[in-house]
């Protein structure tokens, strides 16, 4: 292998002491025994910050283990039992860890022989296919070369030193992968529109702004392995012709953030972005823009007006972004996590991905599994996987035993789906079929304590907050549903308050600008279409089978 | 072809216009800069104020309008000054499964403050966010920059008197 440097090789053996030893982390001189990965993603880190690191490090240091390494690494995926750090060697896996606790996990460390077979894992990992997030929580985000010592890079090294464009559009097109942000458009077709359309100063967009309550795919990707979204970009780039890309991401997610950003310094240090990746004459650079907290900036239009330093309001589309997009160029614009399955592709093949999943739906997909779940936790299971076993085998179950009653996928355009549907395999088609999306992957699971008139008007108050103002139907439609599901969810409505909300709801999804209005209905059809019973309790019997809406207990008049 | 304009003066001594002086000259002083410049001014000032918007928009050459209509678009911005600490309550979908809307009551009623509000003496700001991300260790709530998972009503409240 030719090309850049590789910093985790480059390092010179400074063996003054059997072990170089920092404040996060030690990287032992000589070989390896075993090696302890400490989950450094929000998730874990808030529990305890750096202490688990540090402790560990100055832990395994003062008992001489001179052949046992320590270092950060990415979401480990089992968020409920964190924070949590693993021994690659065995699989051995400590939960809830407390940093005055360490001992059991140095004398696990100084316990592992050589050749130890690998502990069973637990259902929670086992039932995983991990394609997208492979490296999470088994590389160091801030280290390229522990990027690259997994073979990260060489996906693009193939495409710019022995690939076409074309060829890689190509590939990426018979792999069948979609979008991953919810819509599911084909993304190899995307590639072709932005590298056909003419012009030139063409973009690359990563839609890094995951504004779905209930989603963390895209922070956690780009926490645990951001090297890998870059590489993704850098591919896009080359396929269709781009030179400057951006990476437009939640100011939410700090860590994200500071990651990204010091990758993107990094990588171009390295060569692998700048003014001749990897020695060649193609030139891609990457800044990061941040949001400022609002919903409709995930939508492609309204993100490419807040980039241009505006408001973020939608654009009637045509022209579609890959035609007139950012200061309208033509403009490539994928997710977090299209972006992290693009070098897996490149470097196995487009038919390796496309034997995964189903007829329609290619590959796996990220799930952030929460709500009243045992596992709540971020999963990767191949497309096609059934509800079932994402919230029971994987995700454990229902919390204290109670009984499942729905999963809410889709984020606010999204729908509940009830348990009738338990054994439905998950894929784009399946889940529309049954009233709710894929979106970018928010999956949060609801009991017995849930009621869906609440859920439904919890929603409403979220799109009518982030509804823009531009349009009309929107920004009117959502403020009146709202204040009819308050009526309901209040033991105020008559049964013509239903009549009119149905009425409405399909007018507001059929006239809206962009898809935050034109899914803004969803929750109000699915949880009528499956759980219509609730909604009559109100308005009926003024009564929340569910007990969570207040209703106050008039006198009826007669 | 572009006259050279002379560049607008920050509206004070203080030091911390450097670095929203430094960002935007990064960013070519472009009008597209806008939304960074103000993140830059924010993370100095805490808030936006109106020698912030002026300075912004003046140096960006956007008329200030623009800039007030951004810095009102977007939720993450501030024109009000921030209390001693703030609380952050996150009320995604995962924690208003679990309760966000009990903790926002149990705060209310015992410190007598709204979500965006400050305590009259300035010591705490009560703020909600959409979605932090931290799903999983729904109910989550911010206390000065410090993430706090499974929170309880009672547990959070006696947290922030003791603040």
């Amino acid at each position: 292998m030719t090309g850049a440097p590789d910093p985790a090789r480059a390092e010179p053996a400074r063996a003054e002491h059997a072990a170089r030893q920092r404040l996060d982390g030690i990287v032992p001189v000589g070989p390896v025994r075993a090696s302890a990965y400490v989950c450094e993603a929000v998730s874990c880190m808030s529990a305890s910050g750096l202490e688990i690191l540090t402790g560990l490090t100055s832990q395994v240091a003062g008992a001489s283990l001179t052949d046992v390494a320590v270092k950060r690494v990415g979401c480990i995926g089992l968020c409920a039992a964190g924070p949590l750090v693993r021994i690659n060697e065995t699989g051995e896996l400590f939960s809830h860890v407390r940093p005055d606790a360490l001992g059991p996990i140095v004398e696990a460390l100084a316990a592992v022989r050589p050749g130890a077979g690998p502990v069973p894992e637990p259902a929670f990992f086992a039932r995983q296919m991990r394609i997208a997030t492979e490296n999470s929580g088994r590389i160091d985000p801030e280290n390229l070369g522990d990027y690259v010592a997994v073979g990260g890079y060489d996906a693009l090294r193939q495409c710019v030193t022995s690939m076409t464009p074309a060829e890689v559009r190509d590939q990426i097109t018979r792999s069948g992968l979609r979008g991953r942000g919810g819509a599911g458009y084909p993304t190899g077709l995307k590639w072709n529109t932005v590298a056909k359309a003419p012009g030139i100063g063409k973009y690359v967009i990563c839609n890094a702004d995951e504004g779905d309550p209930g989603a963390f795919m895209d922070r956690s990707v780009l926490e645990s392995d951001p090297f890998r979204v870059l590489e993704g970009m850098a591919i896009a780039a080359y396929a269709v012709g781009a030179k400057a890309g951006y990476v437009y991401c939640r100011a939410e997610y700090p860590l994200a953030v500071t990651r990204l950003r010091k990758a993107i310094r990094e990588a171009s240090r390295a060569g692998y972005l700048g003014a001749s990746v990897l020695d060649t004459e193609f030139a891609f650079e990457v800044d990061v823009r941040l949001g400022a907290g609002a919903f409709v900036c995930g939508e492609e239009t309204a993100l490419i007006a807040s980039i241009e330093g505006g408001r973020g309001t939608p654009s009637p589309r045509p022209p579609y972004p890959a035609v007139a997009g950012l200061w309208d160029r033509p403009t490539l614009i994928n997710n977090v996590e299209t972006f992290a399955n693009v070098a897996p592709i490149i470097r196995n093949g487009g038919d390796w991905f496309a034997a995964i999943g189903t007829e329609t739906s290619k590959g796996t997909k990220v799930f952030a599994l929460a709500g009243r779940v045992v596992n709540t936790g971020l999963v990767e299971v191949p497309m096609g996987t059934t509800l079932r076993e994402i919230v029971f085998d994987i995700g454990g179950g229902i919390v204290d035993g109670r009984a499942f009653k729905a999963v809410q996928t889709g984020g606010p355009a999204g729908g509940c789906i009830p348990a009738q549907f338990l054994d439905m395999p998950v894929d784009y088609e399946s889940l529309m079929g049954v009233g709710s999306f894929m979106g970018s992957g928010g999956m949060i699971v609801m009991d017995d304590t849930s009621c869906m008139v609440n859920v439904a008007k919890y929603f409403m108050d979220f799109c009518r907050e982030e509804s823009c103002g531009k349009c009309v139907p929107c920004r009117v439609g959502t403020t009146q549903l709202w204040m009819l599901l308050d009526r309901i969810s209040s033991g105020q409505a008559i049964m013509d308050d239903l009549t009119q909300m149905e009425r409405l709801a399909a007018m507001v999804q059929r006239t809206s600008l962009c898809g935050l209005g034109q899914g803004a209905p969803n929750p109000i059809f699915s949880t009528l279409r499956y759980f219509r019973d609730e909604y009559l309790s109100h308005i009926n019997e003024r009564v929340c089978p569910a007990g969570v809406c207040e209703i106050e207990q008039q006198a009826v008049i007669a | 072809m572009s006259v050279a304009r002379p560049k607008p003066p920050a509206p004070s001594e203080d030091k911390r216009w450097r670095i929203v002086e430094t960002r935007m000259r990064r960013l070519g002083n472009r009008p597209d800069a806008l939304i960074e410049a103000l993140h830059a001014a924010q993370e100095a000032f805490g808030y936006l104020d109106d020698d912030a918007l002026r300075y912004v928009s003046d140096t960006l050459t956007v008329p200030p309008s623009t800039a007030f209509g951004v810095a009102t678009f977007y939720h993450y911005f501030t024109l009000k000054p921030q209390g001693q600490h703030t609380c952050i309550v996150c009320t995604g979908t995962a924690c208003y499964i679990n309760g966000a809307t009990q903790i926002l009551a149990a705060i209310s009623a015992d410190l007598g403050v709204q979500p965006k509000q400050t305590t009259a003496d300035g010591r705490l700001s009560l703020l909600t966010a959409r979605c932090l991300g931290a799903c999983s260790l729904a109910p989550a709530a911010i206390i000065d920059g410090q993430v706090e998972g499974r929170v309880r009503p009672a547990e959070l409240v006696a947290r922030l008197e003791a603040l």
